[in-house]
């Protein structure tokens, strides 16, 4: 009936009965929830909550809805990461020279890892695509909007339920791709290893749902004209990046799925009896694994792709080949797997073949470097805010690329293997291309979502944060790896090692002053909009000058319908096109609009699978019974019963949010 | 100014219709130069802190073995070509947004120019030449040192090299010396300049090996035997440390490589010999329970067939050996008989 909660090897409530950080932890987020909710109803906003925003399947709230939780899990990974570095810096001699012991402090890498990209890099991602790419193709909606609003859900119960093992139970001690034998039952007999199985099904669930969404809403909704070479970059590197996530996400649901059956039904497929074989795991997760940073990365590389040219008033150079690596990326990103496990002994064949491909796939993204070079060669270079943090990417990230073409040469790999070489290696493109590059997007489009900018001198001040703090706290680790330092040591014994971990503390801390002072700037936008009670004035719809795509020739922010008339592309970068031809914005004769229904569905759904999910990892058969079938029944009751017709927004309320707009920007004195 | 005073309390509507005022603008001009330079500045100067502060052996770039030397050179090489791409495009990132700055107006502005093959071919051209250079080294030198082959007799000499049969346990390392019939835990003694054949196993979890000094991290996983081939050139004692994680003691799972004279490495096998511990089946099951920071111990007796019966997972009593069950599957089917692997070089002591 209580399934694990009786068996003490699962320890459900030890980690708040004997950690400290652990209980302090939990009965802040506890209060600071609780007062939230009662926030909420003291004000209100129980029905506007619901009806805009949990049943909404407006891409772009749901965008926005993906980015704060996004937003929300990375500062849960990275305090995870600020009290790795503490207490590494801490760490010389023995097991308890730090204040973590090596049972919680497995467990905060591992959380950090796998939150950092499963529930912050890859909500992000979304937010960002659900935003953006249906105002750049010019479209109204994406291609499956309850899947839409489905997939946000179950992301959330996810990210909810490997929130729930900091509390109950605890996470996994096996990094954040689990080998086993160490994430078997014999390795990790407690719940662990089901959490981290269960949320990133979920997770896995949910991102295999909305590439099928942005897929299928690149291939067919796009404006009348717009072909496929001249649509914006970003949305090519959104194609590629959920085609890839069409491809490898089954590998991970099947690996993930085959562990299952290991550790709940008593199969052999990576055990070390029974005919079981890690190595197959190992394949599994790295074919899955590499072309994961890539869906990370390239929309990242989109996204400069915007910036860059916009920033610099002047044309993205070399749109042809841009694309055309970012197909090469595409097809390339499966070839290069076993790069990360070059020391498995897989012989000279093999470990020359995977480096000779990981070297290669490094031309086209250094291609792509030049071209956002030679974009503002020429140009008018304004120092904003987003160009400021592309101008940080590509100086960062082609650092990043050199180590990355060091680890390909195999010998040298041999010597660099899981130390924190390798570690300083990947956080320098994962933090100077990813991160970089996401927070230059988030911060470019803020405008078109919000009316207004996100503050300058804290957005300056927190760039800065960012790219100082970046290099104090990783360059000593590429040191520290020199000198023999593996990843994921709870301790060390080298004196000569504890300066490095110092300095990556301070840099560390310097990072977190810029994640404050973007939280900063956040704040100061949610007192603007409750100032204004909600409803944000409309402002111009080019705010940043020079913008070259569509999205930038609507309202900030858009109205509910995005377009009134959907325009006619005639060439790459729509909007600039209808600037110089000097098009008149268009007064009249608006059709009325269909727009689709909001629903309750996908909202219940995602709390039923966080109940099933909980139920899995603590053997709560019976709960998991119940919750698949109503979940099951969910689905199937809105496909029969939900509003399928939608509702249509009337001509004359289509003509007036366009008189509206018009009289505004008339006021302004600003050229449509 | 006007407008600077306007910036300053420029909170959120801060309009701009893309082209900024000149005098604003110069102000910005002056600005990005200085905070362009501080930056450079900043970052070189954390960076000769950091290499100031090492008056420390870097192990990988300050190696003792002949393997690591070969990925020293591989490592300082590969560095060195790739700074002569990335150093320009980092120098180029700064110098653009400076030169081509909107307050510049003398700079030149193309606003339409997006194409041009010479600098594609450029662009394309140059990595791929780069490519090309690292991507032979990389298959010779992976060719050359392929951690399973003995190393270059032209070298490593025509002796026979020393084996050794590493086992990795929860958390400590097993080193079983088959020639001799001794064991220790979480030591090595090695001769100088002789060729070592180290195979490696695991019992519980999948490890690394590693001697940063020495080179070449390689797995050591449950039923599988891998071989690795070091040699010293240096006599020292280098410290090695396990290059995969595999739980709560992992950091404590430390050992040391003694690369000895000739005479040093016999006493100690002397040493090793005048102790009392006899490692047989029963002591193995003992040493497989978890421990954590063991300190050096030695067996004097080693049981035969040991290493053979841990890679095929039949130490236990009663319990069948990976290999006979491979024998049955390959007897029985086309599928068994591929999917079985007999490395010959498994065996208990000679």
């Amino acid at each position: 009936m209580f399934g694990r909660f009786t068996d003490p090897a699962a320890g459900a409530f030890s980690a708040l009965q004997n950690e400290p950080i652990v209980l302090y932890t939990v009965s802040v987020v506890l209060v600071l929830g609780f007062l939230l909710l009662v926030a909420i109803t003291f004000l209100g906003w129980w029905g506007v909550l619901w009806r805009n925003w949990i049943t909404t399947v407006d891409h772009k709230r749901i965008g926005i809805m993906y980015i704060v939780l996004a937003l929300v899990m990375l500062v849960r990974g990275f305090s995870d990461a600020i009290m790795m570095r503490m207490h590494q810096a801490m760490a010389l001699g023995g097991e308890n020279a730090g204040y973590l012991l090596p049972d919680h402090y497995d467990q905060i890498f591992t959380a950090h890892g796998t939150i950092m990209i499963f529930f912050m890099a890859t909500p992000l991602l979304f937010g960002l695509f659900n935003y953006v790419v249906p105002l750049q193709i010019g479209a109204r909606d994406v291609a499956f909007p309850f899947l839409n609003n489905l997939g946000f859900w179950i992301t959330f119960a996810g990210a909810v339920l490997i929130n729930i093992s900091l509390g109950i139970g605890n996470f996994g001690r096996v990094g954040w791709l689990a080998y086993p034998p160490l994430s078997e039952l014999a390795g990790s007999p407690d719940t662990g290893v089901d959490y981290y199985l269960w949320s990133l099904q979920l997770s896995g669930i949910a991102t295999t749902m909305g590439a099928v969404n942005f897929v299928a809403t690149i291939v067919k909704m796009r404006a009348p004209g717009m072909t496929m070479m001249k649509m914006p970059v970003f949305c090519w590197t959104t194609l590629v990046s959920n085609v890839l996530i069409l491809m490898i996400y089954p590998v991970l649901t099947v690996a993930l799925a085959l562990l299952v059956c290991d550790r709940y039904l008593g199969m052999h497929f990576f055990t070390n009896d029974g005919g079981g074989n890690p190595m197959t795991w190992i394949n599994y997760v790295w074919i899955f694994g590499h072309p994961e940073v890539y869906v990370l990365v390239l929309p990242a590389f989109g996204i400069l792709s915007e910036v860059v040219p916009t920033f610099s008033s002047k044309r993205l150079f070399g749109y042809s080949s841009m694309v055309g690596a970012v197909l090469v990326i595409l097809v390339l990103s499966f070839l290069v797997w076993a790069h990360h496990f070059f020391t498995m002994g897989g012989g000279v064949a093999v470990n020359t073949f995977f480096s000779i491909a990981t070297m290669i796939i490094a031309v086209p993204t250094g291609v792509k470097v030049f071209n956002w070079l030679f974009t503002m060669y020429k140009g008018r270079v304004r120092l904003e805010p987003p160009m400021l943090w592309c101008l940080g990417m590509m100086f960062t990230f082609v650092g990043g690329g050199l180590t990355g073409v060091m680890l390909s040469i195999t010998p040298a790999d041999w010597q660099f293997h899981n130390s924190l070489f390798l570690v300083a290696h990947f956080h320098h493109t994962i933090i100077g291309g990813v991160v970089f590059g996401y927070l230059a997007g988030l911060v470019y489009w803020f405008p078109k979502a919000f009316g207004v900018k996100l503050n300058h001198k804290l957005g300056v001040a927190s760039f800065w944060c960012w790219f100082v703090g970046f290099y104090l706290a990783f360059f000593p680790l590429y040191i520290l790896g020199l000198m023999g330092a593996t990843r994921r040591l709870q301790h060390y014994m080298e004196p000569s090692w504890q300066p490095y971990f110092i300095v990556a503390m301070v840099g560390a801390f310097i990072i977190g002053i810029g994640i404050l002072l973007t939280v900063l700037q956040l704040l100061l936008v949610i007192s603007y909009g409750i100032r204004h009670k909600g409803k944000l004035p409309v402002h111009e719809n080019d705010p940043w000058g020079d913008a070259r795509t569509l999205e930038w020739s609507i309202s900030s922010p858009p109205p509910s319908y995005n377009f009134a008339r959907i325009p006619t592309v005639k060439t790459v970068d729509a909007y600039w096109a209808m600037k110089v031809g000097s098009n008149k914005r268009k007064a009249g004769s608006f059709a009325k609009i269909h727009m689709p229904s909001n629903t309750s569905a996908g909202f219940w759904a995602g709390i039923l699978m966080l109940i099933l999910g909980f139920a899995l990892v603590w053997h709560l058969w019976w709960l998991v019974i119940i919750s698949f079938i109503a979940t099951i029944a969910v689905i199937i009751i809105h496909s029969f019963t939900g509003n399928h017709d939608g509702y249509y927004i009337p001509a004359t309320e289509v003509q007036e949010t366009e008189d509206r707009f018009a009289a505004y920007l008339e006021a302004e004195g600003i050229k449509a | 100014m006007r407008l600077e005073r306007q910036e300053a309390f420029c909170f959120f509507q801060c309009k701009s219709n893309g082209y900024p005022h000149t005098k604003y603008a110069l102000h910005m001009g002056r600005q990005v130069r200085m905070k362009n330079l501080k930056k450079i500045l900043d970052i070189a100067g954390v960076l000769t802190l950091i290499l100031l502060l090492s008056g420390c052996d870097i192990a990988v770039l300050n190696p003792a073995g002949l393997v690591a030397y070969a990925q020293r050179d591989l490592i300082v090489i590969s560095f060195g070509l790739m700074l002569c791409i990335v150093i320009p495009v980092m120098i180029a990132v700064v110098f653009f947004a400076i030169k081509y700055r909107a307050s510049n107006q003398d700079a030149k502005y193309l606003p339409d120019w997006g194409k041009s093959h010479k600098v594609e071919m450029f662009m394309w051209g140059i990595p791929i030449c780069m490519v090309t250079v690292l991507a032979v080294m990389s298959a010779y030198f992976t060719h050359r040192y392929e951690p399973s082959r003995p190393l270059d007799p032209a070298i490593a000499g025509d002796e026979a090299p020393l084996r050794i049969d590493v086992v990795a346990l929860d958390w400590k390392w097993l080193f079983i010396y088959p020639e001799y019939g001794i064991a220790t835990i979480n030591e090595i003694y090695a001769p100088t300049g002789r060729q070592i054949a180290l195979q490696l196993t695991a019992q519980d979890s999948i490890n690394a090996f590693w001697v940063p000094k020495l080179g070449t991290v390689l797995y050591a996983m449950p039923q599988m035997n891998a071989k690795l081939h070091l040699l010293s050139g240096e006599d020292g004692r280098f410290p090695g440390v396990s290059a995969n994680y595999s739980g709560d003691g992992f950091s404590g799972m430390r050992f040391s490589w003694n690369s000895v004279s000739r005479g040093e490495f016999d006493n100690w096998i002397g040493r090793v010999r005048r102790s009392s511990g006899k490692l047989d089946r029963s002591a193995y099951m003992a040493l497989a329970q978890k421990s954590k920071d063991n300190p050096v111990a030695y067996f004097s007796g080693v049981d035969e067939e040991l290493y053979y019966r841990v890679v095929n997972r039949c130490v236990a009593d009663g319990s069948k050996c990976n290999e006979d069950l491979m024998r049955l599957a390959a007897a029985k089917s086309l599928w068994g008989e591929l999917c079985s692997v007999f490395d010959p070089d498994v065996t208990g002591i000679d």
